[in-house]
């Protein structure tokens, strides 16, 4: 979601919604009680490190899968790609694949066997066969900057967002949006913990896909379900003709943004099972069967929502047009909003009330995801460095859940705080450099971790490390930050890298890192440990 | 916010009887989990390769093939779409096929290794 772009409100939407701004608060408001008594409910019943961390365990796969859908569906892909396939057309559309396709990794590879093996964290897996302190200090800075990073992009786009879409114009009010964002994902977790959380990112699945697909539904009504037509009006109506069905209008300009493509789709399609807010997801369910099956849900779920934004996105490029969005919102985040306005009726109560049917949706969209973001570090801060590695393991479970909740609020008031200031920034880089991380130093870990009996100690800092610097390092001198108009910082130039996307780089490099980094070690792999974990993993045997 | 009862030492949560790492290893060797770990290895690994050899295939053909993939094929409905429709359909494919071998080969043959070893322990 991009910050600068998102400044320009055009006249067309802030107008719209100041109009219809009760209604929109009214069933924002709704949401926000709701979730809290949900919250309030969930917090009740949360006792002790299990329930606080993992929900108590006992959650169904098809609720797991609806709450993973809840927690993966952000912002930016409900809005960002409905906007970037209504501006650049099929482009827009190579973003849903990715997103998808990359689930496969999680459900083959990664999800039966950390839910076999580990209890609370990634960081359990990672370090089960090492040395805790060093392999602990490493996943839970790795889980804490991927979380922070995804959670800063939410946040600055929070602020921008909800205030375009409630017409609010002035800096203060911007401001008190992402305050009261922050402050809601504060009381869900510290409250509700991961039970709370998981009830308000299932609310929020089933709201958005009844939202999209009502969306979906109305659009190819008007075109009597004729996908060819949609395609060809929507094509029409960009003034770009047939190549706005093929793609290229985005990344197809130069050799260097194919470049950066294959970038993004590698991250995209790796960094997924290596999100450390998706991996803990699998903990709150009693078995890996019911981990596979949530998995198995959410590739239905995802998979059906990404084909809908299709119709959402052709379907705002056909029935709205391109200046309208742009004029809006130069970076095409209102096109769904905007699309529900006019399918409704610009001028009736109809258009009003999808439009504030659809901002409440992705007003709820940020709120779930900001709050498994903020559970996932926090959970991380207390039970990898506080527990494990401060406490060398001596904290009672009271401590450590103590030590999450504090986490929580001071994570939150960070975020709050850098959200704030970072609204005028373009931190839209900030989603692609949490999944290059994610790829470059979570996934390789984690799949030495389990299947790689030569694995070491000095391996696993390798990877994390290496992959987790050198795809930050190469984010900091890119265009992303530096260098050109969209930039972090346009009026500044430091970037020597050219792509916006370290991942085609920064992803073999960890591979690489974690292999050397264990081969070169003197140490050798602790054989009773990995017994213990390949069989564990494999069988569930002793699982918590 | 906190429960007013301490909790346990170690809380509810501390999982079924471990068995030794003794009993681990020597389960690791046996030749009955090296036929699990194969079933599920010789499934999943080739399978991963191929699906993301497929999807790199995707998006090279999206960077630099685009003659082929704007060609109209019905309507307005031209090969890069049928292509991003066809990752779709593969992707909840793999699921499917996955989640059956798992439930006909995988779970079956784990869940003897693990009620065995758990009555050992």
């Amino acid at each position: 979601m991009s910050n600068t772009t998102l400044q320009a409100v055009g006249l067309a939407a802030a107008s719209d919604a100041s109009e219809h701004r009760p209604l929109i608060i009214t069933l924002f408001a709704a949401f926000v009680v709701a979730t809290l008594f949900i919250t309030v409910w969930a917090g009740r019943q949360t006792k002790d490190a299990a329930d606080f961390y993992a929900g108590g365990r006992q959650f169904t796969g098809f609720q797991n899968g609806l709450a993973i859908s809840g927690d993966y569906m952000s912002a930016a892909s409900f809005l960002g790609i409905a906007g970037a396939i209504a501006l650049f057309g099929y482009d827009g559309f190579l973003y849903s694949i990715g997103f998808l396709v990359a689930w496969l990794v999680a459900l083959l590879l990664v999800a039966e066997p950390l839910r076999n093996s580990g209890r609370f964290t990634m960081g359990d897996v990672l370090a089960y066969r090492m040395r805790q302190r060093p392999v602990r200090t490493a996943a839970g800075t790795s889980t804490i900057v991927v979380s922070i990073f995804y959670l800063l992009a939410q946040m600055a786009g929070a602020g921008v967002l909800v205030s375009l879409l409630l017409g609010i114009t002035s800096d203060a009010g911007k401001i008190a949006i992402v305050g009261l964002v922050g402050v809601l994902m504060i009381l869900y977790v510290t409250i509700g913990g991961m039970k709370g959380t998981t009830w308000v990112q299932m609310v929020k699945a089933v709201l958005l896909i009844a939202g999209t697909l009502l969306i979906t539904f109305l659009v190819l009504w008007k075109f009597n379900f004729n996908v060819s037509d949609l395609l060809g009006t929507a094509a029409e109506q960009s003034g770009k003709g047939a190549a706005f069905l093929e793609p290229g209008l985005k990344y197809g300009a130069t050799g260097t943004s194919k470049l950066d493509f294959i970038s993004l789709g590698i991250a995209l399609v790796l960094g997924t099972a290596g999100l450390p807010h998706i991996l803990i997801r699998f903990y709150t369910v009693p078995t890996a069967r019911a981990a596979r099956k949530s998995v198995i849900w959410a590739i239905g779920i995802i998979g059906a929502f990404y084909l809908m934004t299709i119709a959402l996105g052709f379907g705002a490029a056909a029935l709205v047009g391109p200046e309208e969005i742009t004029a809006s919102n130069k970076a095409g985040n209102t096109a769904a909003p905007l699309l529900a306005l006019h399918i409704g009726g610009a001028d009736s109560a109809g258009g009003a009330i999808l439009l504030a049917v659809i901002s409440a949706v992705a007003f709820a969209t940020i709120l779930a995801v900001v709050a498994g973001l903020t559970l996932a570090s926090s959970s991380s801060f207390a039970h990898d460095i506080y527990a494990n590695v401060i406490r060398k393991g001596q904290a009672t479970e009271k401590e450590e859940v103590r030590a999450a909740r504090w986490a929580t609020v001071l994570i939150g008031i960070v975020s709050i705080a850098l959200g704030a200031m970072a609204r005028d920034l373009n931190v839209a880089g900030l989603v692609a450099l949490a999944f290059a991380v994610a790829a470059s130093a979570n996934l390789p870990t984690i799949l030495y971790s389990l299947f790689w009996k030569r694995f070491t100690t000095s391996g696993a800092l390798w990877s994390i490390y290496g992959g987790l610097v050198s795809s930050v390092v190469l984010v900091l001198f890119s265009p992303v930050v530096s260098g050109k108009p969209s930039s972090m910082f346009p009026s500044v130039d430091f970037a020597w890298f050219p792509l916006e996307n370290p991942g085609i780089v920064s992803i073999p490099l960890g591979f690489l890192l974690g292999w050397l980094g264990s081969l070169l070690s003197k140490e050798e792999p602790d054989k009773g440990k990995y017994a213990e974990l390949e069989v564990k993993s494999l069988t569930g045997v002793a699982a918590h | 916010m906190t429960t007013d009862a301490p909790p346990p030492p170690g809380g509810k949560d501390l999982g079924p009887a471990q068995p030794t790492t003794e009993q681990f290893v020597e389960v690791q060797e046996s030749a009955e989990f090296a036929e699990l770990r194969r079933t599920y290895r010789s499934f999943a690994f080739p399978l991963t390769v191929a699906f993301i050899l497929w999807y790199l295939l995707y998006v090279l053909l999206s960077n630099y093939a685009g003659g082929f993939m704007g060609a109209k094929l019905f309507g307005n409905i031209n090969v890069a779409f049928v292509f991003g429709l066809a990752q779709f359909a593969t992707t909840f494919l793999i699921a499917w096929f996955y989640a059956r071998h798992a439930a006909e080969k995988l779970d079956p043959k784990a869940d003897a290794i693990k009620s065995r070893m758990e009555a050992d322990a």
